[in-house]
């Protein structure tokens, strides 16, 4: 499978180019990556800097923004997941086609962010949805949102075809469909997704069962 | 624009009988309300737009008052009998006792008007308008000020969800922001958020109780 | 609670404004829509359920919340000045001037005095701020008509600049978290006013050039043009300020009205519109960032040397006496208002935003009623919300 790249650079200077399938195949995938067009509040605004003039994601290939989930690839999300919109934002995630990708843009989308401790936000969106990039920052600077673009590129090019960490599309397995938490009379049903979000272990100690 | 203490006598001479006080306000920027019953809350309101000018009403928000407990501590006096050198004695006994006063709460509705009409004047405070529940709990009616200036619509919808005013006579009172199937009134101020504690590498302080609560929680569950 | 009783109020004789009901033959042929909550046209998180005859709306309820945040709740929570930096998030375009009036009510509930340098940096921020607003308002009003990419990105290019006046004062692009009760954080830093000069100068240009782009353009006047009519007298009604209030022709201006800040001091004018429609809004929009650069042309010469907080304000540590105020200014999008209720203590009781945006979707409905679905994109659009503002 590997040609070793010296032999690659050798042959390259004699007009030969050899690559792999699985390279040029992640290749063409990874400089086409269409985000949705999707904006939940401030970083959203950040998100639309970055593709204008003055930082131009298009010179990522990314410049085409989808209305429909359909036709997107990456779903950039970008600002505080309220706990009203969060079944919206997993029902639209599982209506984009494999493969997708995740962007949790801000610290809001991350974790809850400033508003962490409200009533109506979600503190986080990976309790319900796998992410593939975090970027910190409220709100991350385009740049940012620029370096965690590079960051999923470098993340689609590293994909072996087959094998244990092929990406989900390959993944007959691969779980496609995300249950939709349901408006409860006082929180989200179910809170938190246990299969997406495992809790970390406790770190304080718990108290001693009687009879358990 | 007339200050509140003179719409206030305007208000009672034109209306006889109208329920209505005045709430001073101690602060610097001494906008002072009119505190207005519910029963007379509409035409007070119809004659604030069409005769007194208030043609605009820029806010209109709920507040919670908590049930107030006061306590205080009250000397009393009482003759008891004791013994004294092994004679029984009346004699006269000063107890401190605390003597607990509640007082009860409300959920207020205050709207902010101004004049549109009148154009640039003189900067005038608002005229606040506030109507008072008789309770917190199940007499929280309120007429709605909605058919009188539509601006309130919203925000009146806002109260009803976030405080839980019923506003009699709103066109359309749904919950404005949280979803239908909500039951709680999340501004009151004795609200209790749901426990969805999260993991915190460093918890401490307030933080710490609730991952030690959520942790209680969990256990009680797993021992079911 | 019966039907009767909850019409009671619209029936007893009192002058309402209510909007129209829009007669349907067939009931059961409407089509009903959900645009939103995640849809390319609703600036965000809104959802308008729609209810179709054709082409013809005939029913429209907005549905709001998506980005509710607590902002109040978690306000009252703490203590007067950790809400500054919330405020910044609450129209996210415009963080300077929701700064100043959260800064100008807790102002009024303290008494506190606000020396004249802050007040000319104040103005300064804020009609920058409103330049800057209006400008992205007008390029995603026209992204909306169909004119996608290039009156926006004119209109971030513009912004861009904007945002990097303010990177240099506060630290941060957007959310500048600058002012304090009784003045601002720091002062300006060295070059600022001749950058900023420079900056306001090519103002003039850039609304030349969108103008140039726009004003005269065959499609905006046929699409803009007597759509989404709004009447004065619903206008006050309903509460709604800003642009949206005087393209209808009410002359009602918080800068003017209320002569808070040091607005007194500049001559600038208010434009007004007559026909209340889009294309008033439009180009009350174009009108109103010229008068913020004649603002700016006064204020930069100008500004004084002194101090830029006053001496008596604790931002830590800070207890108002009992009492509440209502403090407003005129924000880019309307009458933008905080009211605080102190008990004294280092937390306000009672935190409440007037939101403009919320409060100019009132009358969504009514001027949307009897149009064309694809007019209903441009009326919201030419309401100029954020949805950070509307839901809090
Ligand atoms: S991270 Fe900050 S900027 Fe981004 S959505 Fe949250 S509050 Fe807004």
């Amino acid at each position: 499978m590997a040609v070793e790249s010296n032999l690659k650079i050798e042959l390259g200077k004699q007009g030969v180019f050899v690559t792999t399938l699985n390279e040029l195949y992640n290749w063409g995938r990874r400089n086409s990556v269409w985000p949705m067009q999707f904006g939940l509040a401030c970083c959203a605004i950040e998100m639309i800097a970055t593709t204008m003039a003055r930082y131009d994601l298009a010179r990522f290939g990314a410049e085409v923004f989808r209305p429909s989930p359909r036709q997107a690839d990456l779903m950039i999300i970008s600002g505080t997941v309220t706990k009203k919109m969060a079944p919206q934002v997993v029902r639209l995630y599982n209506q984009m086609a494999e493969p997708r990708y995740v962007i949790a843009m801000g610290a809001c989308a991350i974790s809850g962010g400033p508003f962490k401790q409200g009533y109506n936000v979600l503190k986080g969106i990976d309790r319900y949805i796998p992410v593939d990039v975090h970027i910190p920052g409220c709100p991350p600077r385009p740049e940012a949102l620029i370096h965690a673009f590079m960051t999923l590129q470098k993340k689609i090019a590293a994909q072996p075809l087959t094998g244990e960490e092929r990406p989900r599309h390959l993944d007959a397995s691969a779980q496609g469909e995300f249950p939709v938490p349901e408006p409860g009379a006082h929180d989200l049903e179910p809170p938190v997704n246990r299969l997406v979000w495992p809790l970390p272990a406790p770190t304080v100690a718990a108290p001693a069962k009687e009879g358990a | 624009m007339k200050s509140a203490a003179e719409l206030l006598d305007e208000l009672q001479g034109a209306m006889p009988g109208v329920k209505l006080a005045l709430a001073t306000n101690p602060s610097p920027s001494a906008q002072h309300s009119l505190v207005v019953a519910a029963e007379d809350a509409l035409r007070v309101a119809v004659y604030l737009r069409d005769v007194a000018g208030y043609d605009y009403c820029s806010n209109a928000t709920g507040v919670d008052w908590l049930d107030k407990e006061t306590t205080e501590k009250v000397k009393t006096t009482r003759r008891v009998k004791k013994e004294v050198d092994g004679v029984e004695q009346e004699v006269d006994e000063t107890v401190e006792e605390t003597v607990k006063r509640v007082e009860p709460g409300c959920l207020e509705a205050v709207y902010h008007l101004y004049s549109m009409r009148q154009g640039p004047h003189d900067p005038h405070p608002p005229l606040v308008l506030r109507m008072r529940t008789a309770n917190r709990t199940d007499r929280v009616e309120l007429p709605s000020l909605s058919p009188v200036w539509r601006a309130a619509e919203f925000q009146e919808r806002e109260i009803f969800d976030l405080y839980g005013i019923v506003f009699k006579g709103h066109r359309d009172l749904r919950r404005l922001l949280m979803w239908d199937e909500f039951e709680d009134h999340p501004m009151r101020r004795d609200y209790v958020d749901p426990d969805d504690f999260e993991y915190e590498p460093t918890p401490h302080d307030e933080v710490l109780k609730r991952a030690e609560e959520h942790r209680a929680k969990l256990a009680a569950e797993g021992a079911r | 609670m019966t039907t009767a009783e909850m019409k009671s109020g619209i029936d007893s004789g009192i002058k309402s404004y209510l909007p129209p009901v829009i007669e349907v033959e067939a009931e059961n042929e409407l089509l009903e829509v959900a645009m939103g909550p995640h849809h390319p046209s609703t600036h965000g998180v809104f959802r308008m359920d729609v209810a179709l005859d054709g082409e013809r709306v005939v029913r429209l309820k907005p549905v709001f919340g998506y980005l509710h945040r607590n902002h109040e709740k978690l306000a009252e929570g703490t203590t007067y000045l950790a809400s500054m930096p919330y405020t910044d998030r609450l129209d996210y375009f415009c963080s300077m001037t929701n700064n100043w009036a959260y800064a100008l009510a807790v102002e009024k509930l303290a008494g506190l005095e606000v020396p004249e340098r802050a007040e000319y940096i104040r103005v300064i921020t804020a009609e920058l701020t409103r330049v800057q607003n209006h400008a992205s308002a007008i390029g995603f009003l026209m992204q909306e008509m169909g004119a996608s990419g290039t009156p926006l990105m004119y209109a971030f290019r513009e912004r861009e600049k904007i945002l990097d006046l303010f990177e240099a004062l506060s630290g941060s692009r957007m959310m500048c978290n600058y002012m304090r009760f009784g003045g601002c954080r720091v002062d300006l830093p060295e070059g600022w006013l001749e950058r900023t000069k420079k900056i306001v100068a090519e103002l003039p240009r850039f609304i030349d050039e969108m103008e140039a782009l726009l004003t005269g353009n065959e499609i905006l006047m046929a699409r803009a043009q007597g759509v989404g009519v709004l009447s004065p007298e619903l206008a006050v009604n309903a509460g709604v300020t800003g642009v949206m209030l005087r393209a209808t022709g009410v002359n009602y201006d918080v800068r003017k009205v209320d002569h808070y800040g040091i607005y007194d001091r500049f001559s600038f004018r208010v434009p007004l519109g007559e026909h209340g429609d889009i294309y008033d809004r439009y180009m009350l929009r174009v009108l109103e960032m010229r008068e913020s650069v004649k603002i700016l042309e006064q204020a930069l010469p100008q500004i004084p040397d002194g101090p830029i907080l006053d001496p008596k304000s604790k931002p830590r540590g800070f207890r108002p006496k009992p009492g509440e105020a209502y403090g407003r200014i005129e924000a880019p999008k309307g009458e933008l208002g905080f009211y605080l209720i102190s008990d004294g203590s280092g937390n306000p009781y009672r935190y409440r935003v007037r939101p403009p945006s919320l409060i100019n979707l009132t009358i969504l409905e009514d001027m949307c009623l009897g149009q064309n679905v694809a007019d209903v994109v441009l009326i919201f659009g030419s309401v100029d919300i954020v949805l950070g503002e509307v839901d809090r």
